[in-house]
């Protein structure tokens, strides 16, 4: 982790990687935490590709991949987990962090086929939007950081309330020109506030370049204009990820917000309606690919002795069978029913 | 009961909903020190602390997105926009993100907030100082809006708008604030959302209104009860949900409707009103369905001049009633 740069739009990603010789278990985590965020990693992606498959087939309308900021959003996620005290504002593109706050890929698959029982919002929304409270989730719409100063409001009525929750707010780079984003920041450093925001930078705004967003090198570097700590890590590594992330939520509930920047990479077109050939170079998305935390985590893991390759072979194939049972099951089960388009208008 | 002017009314009651409810809170700009621009939270600060009465940024946006936020908390915050016209940086988080939680997440959140609009013209505000807003929200399915015109009802509604869980539009039209007087009960008490008011009786011409132009119809009706035609006098006092049934039995009695209000004519709330009639009291209808509105030009002009060549007035309302019922 790295404090923000504010001067250098060109610089290469300013990250600390996470050294070979660091201690194998970073703080507040055992050997089973790294195992079982291994294997949501592993289900993430298997579900991430079964979507994509699905809408090719005609049977998901629309999604947003994950694929390449699970590092960023499961190491975020395994703290807030950790703590055990955190209240969620994810965004659209944030599969991973919705799975492993809990969601079944059986919900998952009836969210993105749009059936009866969807978790978010009974599929009146896009995907997985809405809010899945038993989990502590809160994601309503589709304009981009609406949801900061939703956020923000969120951890003033913590605070107001004199409990303990730490509130997380996950947003892109895209979300980061919004003056919502400026707002939110601005009013969550002059109260304080328990809150801590997490940026997954992918440089593109669907096919707008960061270069045509801002003129700095790193969102996090606004963060001292605001009065708080903003910090860089590599968000290609779960466990740096984490590591930020931690020290966020104990930064939230001792001082106020900070901000952590985990640059990532977008390795699928911005959502199954795009086609990127129109505005990224290949060879940038296959040098990406080989950061691909689901290759590279689970070789962590193994090099360091915490995992076999027969393990990751069946956590492979575990996710393999539940995909296929969460698929047919969301395939067989119906729409909502017609004559509910006006149930829950008004409380 | 005593007599209090809207202002006080309004006061009155977030004042007695802050007693009796720790969750309710209000913020905007200016509400602690300076008590607001109209002194709706005047001497707020000092009983209830800058927490409860928290002056924001000067940053519309955010006001309604933290007060959105704090509502999925379980506060019960009363943002106030300082004018009508700086509604519109917050409107994504009223019409885009706050109207849609509760169909959204299919009833698992409740947005209990309430946003105080100050709104309308006649007070020299121009362009920007004087917008009727209420268009937009009456338009939004999982709003409802909310248009007191008299003492009585501002501190009536204003309480069922604190204690109803769904985002209330409350608009105050700000010329009654200190113009309007009335007699409110001491004891505590609320009125409905949703019903209207007969403020008159009469079997000749219905006229449907509400706010500041609602004062004007009735004293327009008193002017044609001179010439014996008896008007009778609807304040929707509710615009969302609108009190269809009250609509339809007046205009069915009196077989005329004329609807007044200062908002611009085109696709505000009296083209929806004449829909009606024409969907639901047809076959009653003596006369078409007149609309006497605010011209389709942005807002009334500063210039004294334009401004009341804008406005609805007692005597142009009255001149509209004359002719409805001689048709």
């Amino acid at each position: 982790m790295t404090q923000a740069n504010a001067t250098d739009a060109d610089s290469a990603i300013a990250i600390a990687q996470t050294s070979p010789d660091a201690p194998p278990l970073p703080d507040g985590l055992a050997a089973a935490d790294l195992v079982e965020v291994c294997r949501q990693l592993i289900m993430v992606r298997t579900v991430d590709e079964r979507i994509w498959m699905m809408n090719r087939q005609g049977k998901v309308p629309i999604a947003a991949s994950a694929q390449g900021h699970e590092a960023a959003q499961l190491g975020s996620l395994l703290a807030a987990r950790k703590d055990g005290d955190c209240f969620l504002f994810p965004y659209y593109r944030d599969l991973a962090v919705k799975m492993a706050a809990g969601l079944t890929p059986r919900q998952v698959m009836l969210s993105f086929m749009g059936k009866d029982g969807e978790p978010y919002s009974g599929a009146r929304q896009f995907p997985l939007q809405g809010a899945d409270l038993p989990r502590k989730i809160i994601q309503i719409s589709n304009v981009v950081a609406a949801s900061l100063t939703q956020s923000v409001g969120y951890a003033l009525g913590c605070k107001m309330l004199g409990d303990d929750t730490v509130t997380l707010c996950w947003f892109g780079d895209g979300a980061s020109s919004q003056g919502e984003t400026h707002e939110a920041m601005n009013f969550a450093s002059i109260h304080q506030l328990p809150i801590l925001f997490i940026c997954e930078n992918n440089r593109f705004a669907i096919s707008t370049p960061q270069s045509s967003q801002m003129a700095i090198g790193d969102v996090a570097a606004r963060a001292d204009s605001y009065g708080f700590p903003g910090f860089v890590v590599d968000g290609m590594d779960l466990i740096a990820c984490y590591e930020a992330a931690r020290q966020g939520i104990d930064h939230a509930r001792r001082v106020g917000p900070s901000l952590v920047e985990m640059k990532c990479e977008r390795f699928m077109p911005h959502t199954t309606d795009d086609d990127d050939r129109r505005y990224r170079d290949r060879d940038a998305v296959d040098a990406a690919r080989r950061l691909d935390p689901v290759a590279t985590f689970p070789a962590l893991l193994v090099e360091r002795g915490l995992l076999t390759p027969e393990q990751v072979d069946e956590f492979r194939a575990e996710a393999q069978q539940q995909v296929n049972d969460a698929t047919d099951y969301a395939d067989a089960a119906p729409p909502p029913d017609a004559s509910t388009i006006y149930d829950n208008l008004y409380a | 009961m005593a007599e209090m002017t809207v202002i006080e009314a309004v006061r009155s009651a977030l004042r007695e909903e802050m007693e009796r409810d720790a969750r309710v809170f209000v913020m905007g700009e200016d509400v602690g020190q300076r008590g607001g621009v109209f002194l709706a939270t005047q001497g707020f600060i000092e009983d209830f602390g800058p927490q409860r009465v928290m002056d924001t940024p000067l940053a519309e946006a955010s006001i309604m997105g933290i007060a959105l936020g704090a509502a999925f908390r379980g506060l019960r915050p009363v943002p106030e926009v300082q004018f009508s016209d700086f509604v519109w940086p917050s409107v994504n988080q009223l019409i885009g993100e706050a109207a849609r939680v509760h169909y959204g997440t299919n009833g698992a959140l409740r947005v209990p907030m309430t946003v105080r609009i100050p709104y309308g013209g006649g007070i020299r505000g121009g362009l920007f100082h004087s917008q009727n807003v209420e268009s937009m929200f009456f338009h939004t399915p999982g709003l409802m809006v909310v248009t007191p015109s008299t003492p009585y009802e501002a501190k009536g509604l204003l309480k069922s708008a604190i204690r109803n869980d769904n985002p209330v539009i409350f608009l105050e039209h700000k010329k009654t604030y200190r113009l309007v007087r009335g007699e409110v009960p001491d004891d505590d008490y609320t009125l409905p959302i949703g019903p209207a008011d007969l403020k008159r009786t009469g079997g000749d011409v219905t006229v449907v209104s509400y706010g500041l132009a609602m004062h004007y119809c009735l004293a327009a009706a008193d002017a044609v009860a001179a010439d014996g035609i008896a008007a009778e006098v609807v304040d929707l006092r509710t615009l969302k949900p609108l009190d269809t049934a009250t609509i339809l039995s007046s205009v069915r009695k009196t077989g005329k409707l004329l609807v007044v209000h200062e908002d611009n004519i085109s696709g505000g709330v009296g083209a929806e009103i004449a829909a009606l009639a024409a969907d639901a009291a047809f076959e009653y209808l003596d006369a078409p369905v007149a609309r006497l509105c605010g011209p389709d030009v942005p807002t009334m002009p500063f210039a004294q001049s334009l401004e009341d060549a804008y406005m609805p007035s007692p005597e142009s309302i009255a001149s509209e009633i004359r002719r409805l019922a001689a048709y």
